[in-house]
Order: C-alpha cells, then structure tokens, then sequence
C-alpha cells in the first residue's frame, strides 16, 4: 500500500446541518463515508464512476457526485443529504409530488434524482419540459422512465412560481 | 385454495380500492432516503465488516497459481478466501456457471477471491494486491459463425401444415434476418448483501432478490446445508428485471468472507464487475420467413433463431416462442438454436424470448405490409387469431389485439402519417412514424400469504417482493378490498423468508398471482370471522363485518386477540387448455438527422390489453418503463463481444448506454377496459414485460419510414445509416 493511500486525513465538515468530524483514508469516496462513516441510507452508489447520479449530493449549494469526491476534499463543507433535505423542509412539495404522479419504482434513483432537481428549482423562472429533461440527464432511472419525473418536477415549478407570484 | 375454473362475477367487480389510482404506499420512505437496500442496512447486524470481490481477468482457462501474500497483511484485512482455498461449490438448480470455487475459469470475471476488512477501502486495496497466474485457453465467443454453421439444420422445434409448398405457391413472400445485440438489466442497485454466517452454523443474507423461496434454496444447495438453517431477506430492491431472480456472487463471497472472518461481511458487486460476472440477455440472430396472398392473408410463416447460453442451459431468450401464437397462419414452423458459447451465463431479462423475438417479428411485419401495399395496422388485423393457430383448439382466454390496434390508430393519429418514407421533413428532420404489436404471456405460478387482524388493522405477511413493481401498493389493496377497510388499515410486510412463499416477482406473473395469494389468505380469514360469528353470510364494508342484519366492528372483533389467517393460491390445470396472454399495440414518431442519421423518438403511444388494471397509477408506470428501456434497446443498448477474448467490453453504464432523461419524449399509456376471468379472481394480469415488447421495432418502422432506410440490425446507430442518407440535406 503506498504511502499516499494509508494516510488518514482529519476533516470537519457540517453533514445535514450538523457538525461531522472524522479521520478518512485519502482514497475513501465522498458518499463511502457518508454512508460508511455517518451511517446515512440515502445517497446510493450505482455506476461509481460519475454517470448515473444517484449519489449526488448537495456540496456548499451545488449538486455534487458523492462517488466522484473524495471525503478528503470536503474537508470545510456544508453538505446536505436527501435525509438533511426531508427534515428540513423545503424539498416536501416535490417530495409530495414525486408520490403523487409516481415518479419513482424501485426508488434507488430517488434521493439522487430529488438533490439534482432542487438544484434546478434553485434557479430563475419555470424550467420548460425541455430543461427539465436536459438538467437530468445525469440521473438515470431504469424503472419509471421519466415521464412522470418530468410531470412532478413541471407541477412544483408551476406551484412555486404562482406562490412566488403571489 | 385451488383456482379450478374461470372466475365469475365478485367482489372485484364492484371494487371500492382495487383499481383505484392509488400511489404508491412505500413512497414517502423511499423520497426521504429511508428505505433500507441491502448495502446501507446498518443496522441489521452489528459489527460488520466489507468484502471486495476479485474477477478472472481470462474467459476461459484455468488458474495456476494465486499468492496472496500481501493481501492478507495489508492493513485492516480479516480474512481472504481464495477460489483455490474450498472445493468448487454445488451448482445450484437455479444456476448454471458456478459462482465460486475450483481452479477453472469458465468466463471472463468469475469471482475467484474475496477480501473481507474493516473497510471498503482496505478491501479493495488488498484485493488488488492479490497476484493470478492463468493457463487461459481458447473459448468459443461468436454467435455469428455458431449461427451460420447451425442456419438449417436440425428437426423443427414445432411446425404445421406444408411451409415449404406454401412458400412456393405465395404470391408475396419476405426472407430477411435480424439482429439483436446481448443487452445488460442495468438495475439502478448493484447486487448487494449482508451475509452473517458467523458461527459457519445459520446463515442470514439481507440481499436485492426478486425470489427470496429460490434464494434460499440456492443458497441450501450451493453450500449443501439445511435449508431450515437459513434466512433470506429482501424488503426493498432497487431494481431487478431478470438479474435478481437467482443467486449471484455478492451473497454467496459474503457468506464465504463470513464464515472465515466469524463477523457479518457486506458486499456489493462493483458495477464495472456485474456485466460479466453476472447475468445478460443473449444477442440472438433471427431469419424470419413470411408468405402471404395479394389479400394480405398470411399463408406461411416461418422463424429460425439463434441465441447463446452457458453450458446446461438457463438462457430463455427463445425468440421464436411467441410466433407459434401471435398471428394467424395455415403453415408454420419454428426452430430455435440454443448455442453454447463461453460468454458469462445468459439468462432471464424482461420478457425473455418475447423482447427480441419481437424486435425482430415486428419489422418482418412492417416490411411485409409494405411489399404488400397495405396498411401495416389494416395487415395486422387482418391477421388477429383468437386461437393458438398452431393448436386451433385450444382459444386465447381473452384477447383484444385489435381493438388495441384500433384505439391506438385513432388516438395517434395514424392516418395522418408520414406515408412515403423520406417524404416528410421538418427542418433538417426527416420525420416517420411507425407502429409494432405485442404479445406476452401472463403466467401465474403458487402463491402464499399470511394475514393478522388486530384491532381492525390487517398486517399481509409474504415472502413477495417489490422491485419497483408495487407490490406493497396492490397487495395492499387487495386485503383492504377483501376486509372492507381502508388503504390506512392495511399494512404489507415482504420479502422475508420467514412468510409464506410466493410467487416472487419475475416473468410478469407476480401481480395476478401474488394478489390471488392473499385473496386466499382472506378468504381465509373471512372464513374464521363468519365461524366465530357462526353464520356463513358475512360482508365486510366500512371497516364492520356485516352478518345479518348486525354490523360489528373489526375493531371490535380483533380487540382481545389477533385472528390470523394462512393460505396458498394454486393455479389449476384449466389454465392449460387456455392461452393466457397480454397484447399491446405500439405507435411512434420519430425525427432522424438528415445530415447525421441521428434519431430522436418525438412521440410514443401504447395501447395495452391486460385485464383489470389494478392500480392505474403503478400499471402505467410499468408500461412506460417498459417503453424507455426499449428506446435504449433500440437506439444504443448492446453489450460488444471481445470475441478473441470473451468478455463484454463496454461494462461499465457509461460504455453502455440506457435512454437517460434528454432521449424520451411525451410518452403515453392507455389501457383497455377488459376482464380476464381465467387468470385468477381479479381478472388481473401482469403489464411489467408487456412494456417492453414490440416498442423497439415500432421505433425502428418509424426510423425506415423517416428514411427509407431499412435496419435489421440493433441498436440501430447513425453508422447503419449514415451511407445511405439523402445526397442533399
């Protein structure tokens, strides 16, 4: 084993609002830890290697690959789980909405899915079909298609705008 | 309880939560992040370690030597077992590679060690310290060379009438072979389990399996002990579609990393390792044979095929089944090769046989309505059966292909098509619309379940899973239906060895028969309340149990003690004399890049017939799934063969390419209104395979209609094409 790879690395990060200390292996992914380390069931490895995007996470505001990052790097980080987001709050609309229209089978793909569009919903104006499709194209789904997906995330934009509107 | 006969009028035909779009009762766990896959159940066991696997880098040969030297003093390590450590492990009857043990290697990234330390990290760095050497030897990878050496030969597999006179006397024939590429399941969760075997005693597997009564079997066999010594669980799985419906390498190395180390081991199969350590469905070549008179009647028709699969079989990949049933036809013969090749193990993926069969059988159709002038929707109703046309006694218990065909035709707009290939354009698109049939069976296989009253609140117990299907949610309905409770009284616990067997989700016939199994179970229970009241005319509406003139509570009843209930459904043998089938009718629109070739599907319209839709809500997103993983069969799915060194290249899901998002347009789904009386009491069959079926050739039509360009060769890319565009764009 190189010496590169037994050397454990000191972080402290904040993990769903709350303050995380750990000692990590320089090679240990971002969601490994997460899911390791912290004991979270939300962020899913699937492709480990960037495509698929059910470990994204949210990393200081943006969606992230948990299986890209390195737990080393995140070292300072304000890091935000599907978990962190239910308690919150502030993704239950789209929550509801993804039971609604079924926007989800087997449901691995969820979390992933829900942390990339609330990085959609961040932004300015209501995204067409056509952006919303496009956005996700880095989350794969092999169950549901992404029809409903689709649908779900077009019904919360419209509902968040009219209230904005308001 | 024995299904002896088709079902007459019930209580399903005046339903108040069957039937009924009702979402999905395991959403909220899994949009919080909180349903627990096997990998991240933390907490079932404690101190668990994490295993790593390592495959064969040969496809076939033998391993000389294996130093593990390192390995075993890496940091963090506890144990390393080696194929060359234990005897070859029993083949189980489920399985035909072995999964671990032995020194030969019989396919590229068989599990031949797995390293077992504190973390993933040190696993997987000891793991690649561990030093193969290899005797490989020469293995047979080509299906094409297989297929050219087998075309002709041997006694038909079925056949009726006189195919080759009719041939010859035909008025319009078609000869044309097809091709489609070995494709992977890509289920978004990777194999994965937690195995505690400890004490090399009694074993425990939390594991994704879509059959947990197989699973255990499997496991008893292939480490030869007691059944009774082991328990399955698998409460939640992230995907399946065939690859789960046996046991693969992820809990057979925990159980072996277990058992050395004496502590819980989990292990998931690295996702680069599953396409070929695991399971696939086969390429196939189909050479497909029509004759038919200037009426557009079909006189003749004939399939040969060709598919590949591990030495003693499992591959059902059988794309001529499905020809001696769908169309009519005096003259018919069919022939199948299943040829072993030394590729990873073929096995059941979404609608085996049918899939490909139909991507083939749909084009020859296509191509055949135009050499006969006709409308391709007009030839195939011209053609619908209500008789297995090779067993014309023998009639289709409910069939409504055409009116599938019709309601499609109507709703898309099909007489509005582009009629002329090459002849519509849209900007720099070449626009085309296509259409395809589809059939697929709707098996039923035994079904058990277990039913508690407590309190007026019904718990259903079954080893059923769900893989996404929505197993919970239509389980969940029927008990309240049969108990007249609402949804909220209800609670359905699976997928634990523990509950009555049954039939587990695969082949489309997990929801006719599961359902029919806790339909048993509370009959059952029903039974015992009327006992108990001593009255034999009972209702249950609103929560009460209604005898007489008296409504009692279910509350009130369930107060003191639980009243549980068990029963199994099992299927008679009626269903034999019947052909039992789902059929669908599928229309597309497609834009092709006249300057690159590239297609983009712009719409998708399924009709489907399945019986009673059980969940509106649930059915259509089975279908639509269906349809996406279709547009990726079609457009970019395919495994490419290394055939010097026998192993699919492109393992990884980048290298292999599944519809995303940006690939699918508006896509829609209408289902029939129709009953099937003899598939069980709730007239209800499968609609997860029907999806899948026939969409790709619908979406090839729609491509040659854009084009003029024929492709008989899947995934159909822009190098098929890019020769053959217009000169001027």
């Amino acid at each position: 084993m190189n010496e590169m790879f037994r050397d454990k690395i000191d972080i402290s990060l904040t993990v769903n609002g709350e303050p995380v200390e750990g000692r990590v292996p320089a090679g240990q992914h971002l969601v490994d830890f997460l899911r390791g380390a912290l004991g979270l069931t939300g962020a899913h490895a699937s492709c480990e290697h960037g495509v698929c995007g059910a470990c994204t996470i949210k990393v200081n505001g943006e969606a992230v690959r948990g299986c890209l990052m390195l737990a080393a790097q995140a070292d300072g980080a304000d890091i935000w789980t599907v978990e962190g987001l239910s308690d919150q709050g502030t993704i239950k609309d789209l929550q509801d909405a993804f039971v609604a229209r079924n926007a989800l089978q087997c449901g691995f793909c969820t979390p992933g899915m829900l942390v990339a569009i609330d990085e959609l919903l961040g932004k300015e104006g209501v995204p067409s079909r056509a952006e919303i499709r496009e956005h996700l194209s880095g989350n794969y789904c092999r169950c549901t298609g992404y029809e409903a997906i689709v649908d779900a995330v077009e019904t919360v934009a419209r509902a968040r705008a009219q209230k904005g509107a308001a | 309880m024995k299904f002896e006969e088709p079902t007459s009028d019930n209580l399903f035909d005046r339903a108040m939560v069957i039937g009924k779009a009702t979402p999905r009762i395991d959403g909220p766990l899994k949009v919080s992040g909180q349903a627990p896959y096997a990998y991240e159940r933390h907490d079932v066991v404690e101190d668990q370690l994490v295993g790593y696997p390592l495959g064969a880098t040969i496809g076939r040969g033998r391993i000389t030597a294996m130093d593990t030297e390192a390995a075993r003093n890496a940091p963090g390590v506890a144990a390393v077992v080696t194929t060359l450590d234990i005897d070859p492990l029993e083949i189980s009857s489920f399985n035909n590679a072995r999964l671990f043990g032995g020194n030969e290697v019989r396919h590229y990234h068989q599990a031949i060690a797995v390293v077992v330390a504190e973390t993933l990290e040190q696993a997987r760095h000891a793991a690649e310290m561990i030093d193969v050497t290899y005797e490989e030897e020469e293995g047979n990878f080509d299906l094409e060379k297989a297929w050219q050496n087998g075309l002709g030969t041997d006694e038909a597999d079925a056949e009726t009438g006189n195919v080759d006179e009719a041939f010859a006397s035909a008025e319009v024939t078609l000869d044309e072979t097809y091709r489609t590429p070995d494709q992977s399941h890509a289920m978004m969760e990777p194999h994965s389990s937690i195995a505690d075997w400890s004490d090399g005693e009694n074993m425990t597997v939390w594991t994704s399996s879509q059959m947990i009564a197989w699973a255990r079997k499997s496991l008893a066999e292939t480490f030869d002990i007691d059944e009774d010594r082991i328990r399955v669980e698998s409460p939640f799985v992230g995907g399946g579609f065939g690859a789960k419906l046996f046991l693969r390498s992820d809990a057979v190395l925990a159980a072996l990393g277990s058992r050395a180390a004496q502590r819980p081991v989990k292990l998931t199969l690295p996702r680069p390792f599953i396409f070929n350590n695991a399971t696939h469905r086969s390429a196939t070549i189909q050479r497909i044979r029509l004759a038919a008179g200037q009426d557009g009647r079909l006189t003749a028709i004939e399939h040969e095929a060709a598919a590949h699969e591990f030495e003693g079989g499992g591959n059902e990949e059988n794309p001529t089944n499905l020809t001696k049933l769908f169309y009519a036809g005096a003259n018919r013969r069919v022939k199948h090769h299943d040829v072993v090749l030394d590729l990873p193990e073929s096995s059941s993926m979404r609608a085996p046989g049918e899939a490909s069969g139909l991507m083939a059988f749909e084009i020859a159709m296509d191509e055949m309505a135009e050499k006969l002038g006709m409308d391709p929707v007009e030839f195939r109703i011209l053609n619908d059966t209500q008789v297995d046309p090779m067993n014309p006694d023998v009639p289709f218990s409910d069939r409504n292909f055409v009116d599938c065909l019709k309601v499609g035709a109507e709703r898309f707009g099909w007489s509005d098509r582009n009629r002329k290939p090459g002849d519509t354009r849209d900007g720099l698109w070449m626009v085309g619309h296509g259409m395809a049939g589809a059939y697929r069976g709707a098996p039923t296989l035994t079904s058990g379940a277990r039913v508690r009253l407590e309190r007026g609140h019904l718990t259903v117990e079954t080893d059923m899973t769900d893989i996404g299907t929505g197993s919970y949610t239509i389980l969940a309905q029927t008990g309240a239906e049969m108990l007249g409770l609402p949804l909220e009284q209800v609670t359905v616990k699976l997928g634990d060895s523990r509950f009555p067997a049954s039939s587990g989700s695969g082949g489309q016939f997990g929801a006719a028969s599961s359902t029919a199994g806790v339909y048993a179970a509370c009959v059952a229970l029903r039974e015992e309340i009327a006992r108990r009241l001593e009255t034999d005319d009972v209702r249950f509406e609103d929560g009460n149990v209604i005898a007489g003139n008296k409504a009692i509570p279910l509350e009130e009843i369930s107060a003191d003690a639980e009243i549980t209930a068990e029963d199994t459904m099992e299927f008679g043998d009626f269903q034999d004399d019947l052909e039992i089938g789902t059929f669908a009718a599928h229309f597309v629109e497609v834009g092709v890049h006249a300057a690159t070739a590239e297609v983009r599907v712009r719409r998708m319209l399924a009709v489907c017939d399945a019986g009673r839709i059980l969940n509106p809500v649930t059915a259509r997103s089975q279908v639509i799934g269906g349809m996406t993983m279709a547009l990726g069969a079609a457009l970019s799915e395919q495994l490419a063969v290394d055939k010097p060194r026998g192993y699919f290249v492109n393992h990884d899901l980048a290298g292999y390419e599944v519809a995303v998002h940006a690939d699918v347009p508006d896509q829609e789904v209408i289902f029939l209104d129709t009953l099937d009386p003899a598939i069980s009491p709730l007239k209800a069959k499968g609609v997860g395979e029907l999806g899948i079926c026939g969409v790709a050739a619908a979406i090839a039509n729609a491509t040659y209609n854009a084009t003029g360009i024929r492709v008989r060769d899947y995934p159909i890319t822009l190098d098929k094409m890019l020769d053959r565009l217009p000169e001027t764009f």
